[in-house]
């Protein structure tokens, strides 16, 4: 059953044919998309009606191409805007989160990493209505009190990104800690007891260990950041990202552009794949 | 208590800030919220009545409930799809095909859920691929009617789900010592014992974290019973999105999500209990 040891070969056969029917099963729905992209029909799904690259580039009455068409071009740049800035904030706070809690030692450690790590247990949407809740109040209140109208707590690109972020620096802080863990101390101590001051030690020796965890954590934050939808339909302004505006078009009117965004998405995920894949052979480590 | 140097200072006061702003606040309003009504003169009071509204309508209840209960049978049945999935990449695939065989797995995790789900109504349409193609080959007639289903919805939350189920038990399967199935094989075990006794007592850290990963994206998704599910198929997360969205009444809204919160912290505790695991540990 496992590599060194023999089994029967009715045993292996049937095992790897269900191993072949999950992998079947995995595809099918992203082959079916790639194909149907290139259709020459203006309805999503089949029958067949030959080649077309209409759905990408064409602009006429009946049919609007991905490229042309300038609210979904608009709403993937908002989605890149939207991904790089939750990247950035949730990359830092979320390794800064990792240092408090793998190298210092304070009251309240426990339930405090409790609520850090809470955001894996709390549905989706149940953080974004909260976010959309408290953020109304806290908007009501400055202009009830102040009359000031702050923008950044109307749902809006800016409160996307917080929304989106309160959960990412979760993700960031569990993969910066878990190479944190790996790292040996005594360098630390080192350059401590030659005068360095504890920032300058973070910085300069931490940091540069942590990095490779750092920038897969960045690119991480900013993929869950890409295809969230879950939080991010509560606090979406008029400004789409990517997920809103597919789901607005998915529920109310699909054409086959849904399946040349797909393919694009398709595309270009498998290409990075492959790429980081043979990046990964090279350099001699799976 | 020792003197706390600047950098200490600097380190805690944003992670404070986050969870107090973003975790701690938003959900404390959301549990005031969900008491506050508003009366007939437009008057807000503490009450009751959203909670009540939700035991006094059938519909309501009977949605958390069937969402609970297919969230466990989701999970579940990712277990039982992906365990020997797991197995075979990590314990009886060859090195060389196995890597290239696990970046298969995590290609569809990050194109993200909602292409898949899309991809997937494509499939299960009335004229969908599969009903296309079982027509063209003579098994059936009709087109059988998946889409809108119980069935199509299972579909979806299962194929978005089950992927971040495999990444911990492989983990868990690749620090299990081969040596250990050897030794029992060789004194006579079966393969029904080895497992039973040796794999899946093993790999219980790795079966919980990738359950509770699972079981929380089921029971909080919003895309898949909602594009795939369609009118007989409501999902809990559906009712809150309608209160919020649909009717602006966000103070049930507020309670709704405070019940679905309860829910799945419920159950996640269970089973974090019956496991005897540490949330600590799933995160890792």
């Amino acid at each position: 059953m496992i590599r060194s040891l023999p089994c029967s070969r009715t045993y292996s056969a049937v095992y790897r044919f269900y191993i072949t029917l999950f992998y079947i099963f995995l595809i099918m729905p992203l082959i079916t998309i790639c194909v149907l992209a290139f259709n020459d029909s203006n309805f999503i799904a089949l029958p067949w009606k030959g080649f077309s690259l209409d759905w990408f580039f064409a602009n006429t009455n009946e049919r609007l191409g991905l490229f042309k068409d300038v609210d979904l071009m608009l709403s993937v740049w908002t989605s890149i805007k939207t991904g790089f800035f939750v990247a950035l904030f949730s990359t830092l706070i979320g390794t800064i989160a990792a240092l408090l809690f793998e190298e210092e030692e304070f009251r309240f450690k426990g339930p405090l990493y409790f609520l850090a790590i809470s955001p894996l247990v709390i549905p989706g949407v149940v953080l974004g209505l909260s976010i959309l809740l408290s953020s109304t109040n806290a908007g009501t209140y400055l202009e009830a009190t102040f009359g000031l109208d702050v923008e950044l707590l109307r749902p809006s690109f800016w409160l996307v990104v917080i929304g989106q972020f309160s959960f990412g620096a979760t993700y960031v802080m569990l993969l910066v800690s878990a190479r944190l863990k790996k790292f040996d101390r005594t360098l630390e101590e080192a350059a401590l007891s030659l005068r360095a001051t504890r920032l300058q030690v973070i910085w300069l020796i931490t940091v540069p260990f942590l990095r490779p965890a750092i920038i897969g954590a960045f690119v991480v934050a900013f993929l869950l950041s890409f295809s969230n939808i879950n939080t991010t339909i509560f606090l979406v302004g008029s400004d789409p990202t990517l997920p809103v505006d597919l789901y607005a078009r998915i529920k109310f009117s699909s054409t086959p552009v849904l399946n040349a965004v797909s393919f694009m998405i398709v595309a270009f995920v498998s290409l990075a794949a492959i790429f980081g894949f043979v990046n990964n052979q090279k350099n001699g480590n799976s | 208590m020792k003197k706390r140097s600047g950098t200490f200072y600097l380190l805690m006061v944003p992670v404070l800030l986050w969870l107090m702003l973003l975790i701690v606040i938003p959900h404390l309003d959301m549990v005031y919220r969900s008491f506050r009504f508003e009366t007939d003169d437009w008057e807000m009071v503490f009450s009751l009545n959203n909670y009540l509204t939700f035991f006094r309508d059938q519909i309501y209840w009977l949605t958390f409930v069937k969402t609970a209960l297919y969230s466990i049978g989701v999970t579940f049945l990712a277990f039982v799809v992906t365990f020997p999935v797991a197995f075979y990449l990590t314990k009886v695939v060859g090195k060389q095909y196995s890597s290239f065989m696990t970046l298969l797995l995590l290609i569809p995790i990050w194109i993200g859920e909602l292409v898949t789900v899309y991809g997937w109504m494509i499939l299960l349409r009335d004229n969908g691929v599969i009903n296309t193609f079982l027509i063209n080959i003579g098994i059936i007639n009709e087109p059988i009617e998946m889409l809108f289903t119980n069935f199509s919805m299972t579909i979806g939350l299962l194929y978005m789900s089950m992927l971040f189920m495999i990444v911990p038990m492989m983990s868990a399967l690749d620090s299990l010592d081969d040596s250990l199935i050897e030794a029992a094989s060789d004194l006579g075990a079966s393969k029904w014992t080895i497992f039973s006794k040796i794999i899946i007592p093993y790999t219980t850290p790795g079966i919980v974290s990738g359950g509770i990963i699972v079981f929380m994206l089921v029971i909080g998704d919003y895309v898949a019973p909602n594009i795939l599910g369609g009118k007989s198929s409501l999902w809990f997360t559906e009712q809150i999105y309608n209160k919020f969205l649909m009717s602006f009444n966000w103070n049930e809204g507020a309670a709704f999500g405070f019940l679905l919160l309860g829910l799945s912290s419920a159950i996640v505790w269970v089973a974090l209990k019956l496991s005897g695991q540490k949330l600590e540990k799933v995160g890792s």
